[in-house]
């Protein structure tokens, strides 16, 4: 039991890292598929920049930046080329593909995969007191940095986005950009920083694919995480909070089906169970559910808080 | 000059492309009163505003506070000189609380955490002076229409504004609200704010300012005091001659044409929005049908017409059972049908005039025979109409979509008339269409009725319901509130039934 949750708390933190991402792009307002790219370029820099540099920091430095430079690149070719976004997203992800299969063929002579001795993997952190805790601590000590790097971003995200001005500010613009320019709020600036930290956290998402557990980049290692993740922004409604959640549940998912394997269900049916649950995330994104849900919601408080003030009056 | 003005606007010249939106326009506006700014669309009403507002820059002219010179080159100079607008269209974003929509941009404290406790505080000398409450922590989008516009009202008060330019501001509210709105502007200027007040409705412009400003082609026509004038000389200014008003002739009421019985319609969110509606129009009678937008008219015409499924009930034109009948079955047994989004339902945009106002007669002769059209035939039809229904175009061959509203829907109207409907469903007839225009497409309606074919008008601009109708109907969440010949009709009693209140149940606290 504890191996599980440990195992969904793996799985799920390069999900959870570039839905985080991608929720940026959904609060700033520009729609993105493109996480899936973005995540791929960061597992292959990761492993190049290691390759490189011998160094962990110099390794996710390398995912960091190329994760920034793609979510810029992207949001130039939206915002300033007036690129349809679906098309760019299809565009990033098959370049992704095709351009880090060649690098790694070209640099690595390898047709497969890359995993040479001199790639090590992010180093697995011990946390003193937590680690002796009997349950609780086989399953949360033990992870890489970026595992806790990612909870302490839910934390930083929701803070930033419910309790600063700024985050109120991006909120607005992704939401009704007119009514955010009208009130003196660069659209553009934001929605550029705004992609290149998403693109950065894809990136990032990619490093503990190729680097976390395994230490190797294999052709499109991705296998639709990207989308997992767009699919976690969905469920999550762009919410920190409830895009963690999502993410703990994909997580789950794949750690569940990779148990299930093992004790003898037919293997490729139950890999398809991730996938299914996307298509059926864009299927509810598309029919406008949450969005329905949510103003009968905001309707039965505003109700409740004008009773209020005519019982009190 | 006896008295100074708060603000002077003197000969704005503004141009776009050909057209002169504003030529030498001067407004001037005293302090603490409320300046209506009143004109057909395409008046130059908007620009000006926009110039003042900082989102146009115009090519000529000055403007003054307080008789000093200003240069204004965005929003943030009008709103750091204490010029503010509330737009028609809201700009609020809906998922934010009422509280962060009110700081956006503009926080009340230098740091960037967010602490509602600081607005609070800034909120309480606000409604202090004015009186105005709003539900700071309630989500944006769940609030109603009214409590919006205060909301933005409220908004630009915070931003320390004391010239505030509404425009349009009743187009989205009723009649309730409205009153509720004008309680809001006097109390403001009581207060020594000063309000432009844009609209071209005259009955409340009359009701509510002090001055008035009438533009007509980017001019201004002049400038008057409400003591001086009445509604007729409004209107007479705005467009530039005199309102000849509908006249109606006494017909006896014929045969039912369209009867609706115990109808239940499904909206698109699956809940429903027509809900055990029944009614019947006569022929040579016009029946309005009234209420707030949302209530289920938009779906009971289009069950009437046929694009969508009713659940239960049935609905008779002419006598027979069309309920399953297809939308072509319902038009020959003549049913017009003028839609109220003229831009998506009404007209294909990149067909010409002539296309579009051939489109239901295309497969009968004279216009196609054997299946083959004859265009000479369609065109010689085209110019006809565009004459008769004085469309402003060049040519039966201009495509629809370089028109002007108004003339768009004429397009529209004329098409549906030339099939000498026995009856009408006609959806926000005049909904974006300036007076001369909605007068003259009124006028039809009523020429129509007075040749003994029936009407059904369905419209959220009650003027337009109290004076076309025989008999008016009110509409409340899918149901039938109300029912009214137009003598008992006044406002307040509509009003009151759009809000599902029967006179008999009215309770008062």
């Amino acid at each position: 039991m504890a191996d599980i949750l440990s195992g969904t708390l793996r799985t799920a933190t390069p999900i959870l890292l570039a839905a985080l991402g991608g929720l940026l792009f959904e609060k700033a307002g520009v729609f993105s598929i493109a996480h899936e790219g973005m995540m791929l370029f960061g597992a292959f820099f990761g492993v190049w920049g290691m390759h490189l540099t011998h160094s962990v920091p110099m390794a996710i430095l390398f995912a960091l930046a190329i994760g920034a430079i793609v979510g810029l690149i992207y949001v130039w070719l939206i915002e300033k080329m007036n690129a349809n976004a679906t098309i760019a997203s299809i565009g990033v992800n098959a370049f992704a593909v095709g351009i880090t299969t060649y690098m790694m063929k070209s640099i690595f002579g390898d047709a497969g995969s890359v995993g040479t001795a001199g790639i090590i993997g992010l180093p697995k952190i011990d946390i003193p007191f937590i680690g002796n805790i009997p349950f609780i601590g086989k399953v949360i000590n033990g992870h890489t940095i970026l595992v806790y790097v990612s909870i302490v971003l839910v934390v930083i995200l929701s803070y930033f986005l419910f309790h600063t001005h700024t985050g109120i500010n991006l909120r607005a613009v992704g939401e009704r950009p007119q009514a955010a320019a009208s009130a003196g709020i660069p659209v553009l600036r934001y929605r550029i920083i705004a992609c290149i930290v998403g693109g950065a956290l894809c990136g990032l998402a990619g490093v503990h694919l190729s680097l976390g557990h395994v230490t190797l980049f294999a052709e499109n290692m991705t296998a639709g995480r990207g989308f997992f993740a767009y699919t976690a922004v969905v469920f999550g409604q762009a919410n920190p909070v409830g895009v963690m959640i999502a993410s703990l549940v994909f997580g789950l998912a794949e750690t569940v089906t990779y148990r299930a394997q093992q004790i003898g269900f037919p293997g490729p049916l139950v890999l398809t169970v991730p996938y299914i649950i996307t298509i059926l995330a864009l299927i509810i994104r598309s029919c406008g559910i949450f969005d329905k849900f949510n103003r009968y919601r905001w309707r039965r408080k505003a109700q409740r808080l004008q009773n209020k003030k005519l019982k009190g009056a | 000059m006896e008295e100074a003005f708060r603000l002077e606007l003197q000969n704005i010249t503004k141009r776009f492309d050909k057209t002169l939106a504003n030529d030498g326009v001067t407004l001037r506006v005293k302090r603490g009163e409320v300046h209506a700014l009143i004109g057909e669309n395409g008046a130059g009403k908007s620009t000006l505003m926009n110039i003042l507002y900082g989102l146009v820059k115009p090519d000529s002219g000055k403007i003054l506070l307080d008789g000093k010179p200003l240069t204004i080159n965005s929003p943030k100079d009008s709103i750091a000189n204490g010029i503010g607008m509330v737009h028609q269209h809201f700009m609020l974003a809906p998922s934010l609380t009422v509280a962060e929509n009110i700081v956006l941009g503009h926080p009340p404290t230098r740091s960037n955490i967010w602490k509602p406790s600081k607005l609070k505080e800034k909120m309480k000398t606000l409604e202090a002076d004015f009186n105005f409450d709003v539900p700071l922590n309630a989500v944006t989008g769940g609030l109603t229409v009214g409590l919006m516009q205060r909301v933005e009202i409220v908004k630009t008060l915070y931003r320390g504004a004391e010239i505030i330019i509404l425009d349009e501001p009743t187009a989205v509210l009723t009649p309730q609200e409205a009153e509720e709105l004008f309680v809001s502007i006097r109390k403001l200027t009581q207060a020594g704010h000063t309000v432009i007040f844009i609209s071209h409705k005259l009955k409340e412009v009359m009701e509510i300012s002090d001055t008035i400003t009438v533009m007509r082609a980017g001019r201004v026509v002049g400038t008057v005091n409400k003591e001086d004038v009445d509604a007729e000389q409004l209107a007479q200014m705005m467009i530039g001659r005199e309102l000849k008003g509908v006249t109606r002739a006494e017909i006896d009421k014929g045969e039912v044409a369209l009867k609706v019985d115990d109808l239940n319609v499904l909206g698109d969110d699956g809940i429903g929005a027509v809900n055990g509606l029944s009614l019947e129009v006569h022929l040579g009678e016009i029946v309005g049908i009234a209420g707030v937008e949302g209530n289920g008219q938009t779906e009971l015409s289009e069950a009437i017409l046929g694009v969508r499924k009713c659940k239960s009930g049935k609905v008779f034109i002419d006598g027979k059972d069309v309920t399953t009948a297809s939308v072509g079955s319902r038009i020959e047994h003549g049913l017009g049908f003028i839609a109220q989004d003229r831009v998506k339902e009404g007209l294909a945009l990149d067909f010409s005039i002539r296309d579009n106002l051939v489109l239901k007669s295309r497969k009968k002769e004279p216009i196609s025979k054997n299946g083959i059209m004859r265009w000479r035939n369609a065109s010689k039809m085209s110019r006809k109409m565009i004459e008769d229904y004085a469309i402003k175009a060049n040519g039966e061959e201009e495509k629809v979509q370089s028109l002007s509203g108004g003339n768009m829907q004429k397009v529209v109207v004329a098409r549906e008339l030339s099939q000498s409907p026995k009856l009408v469903i006609a959806c926000q007839p005049t909904r974006g269409v300036d007076i001369g225009a909605s007068e003259y497409i009124r006028s039809m309606l009523v020429k129509l009725r007075d040749q003994g074919n029936a009407v059904l008008v369905i419209s959220a601009d009650l003027d337009e319901i109290m004076e076309l109708s025989d008999r008016i109907l009110v509409m409340f969440e899918g149901r039938k509130t109300g029912e009214l010949s137009s003598s008992q009709a006044n406002e307040q009693r509509i009003g009151k039934m759009m809000f599902g209140q029967n006179e008999g149940e009215v309770t008062e606290p």
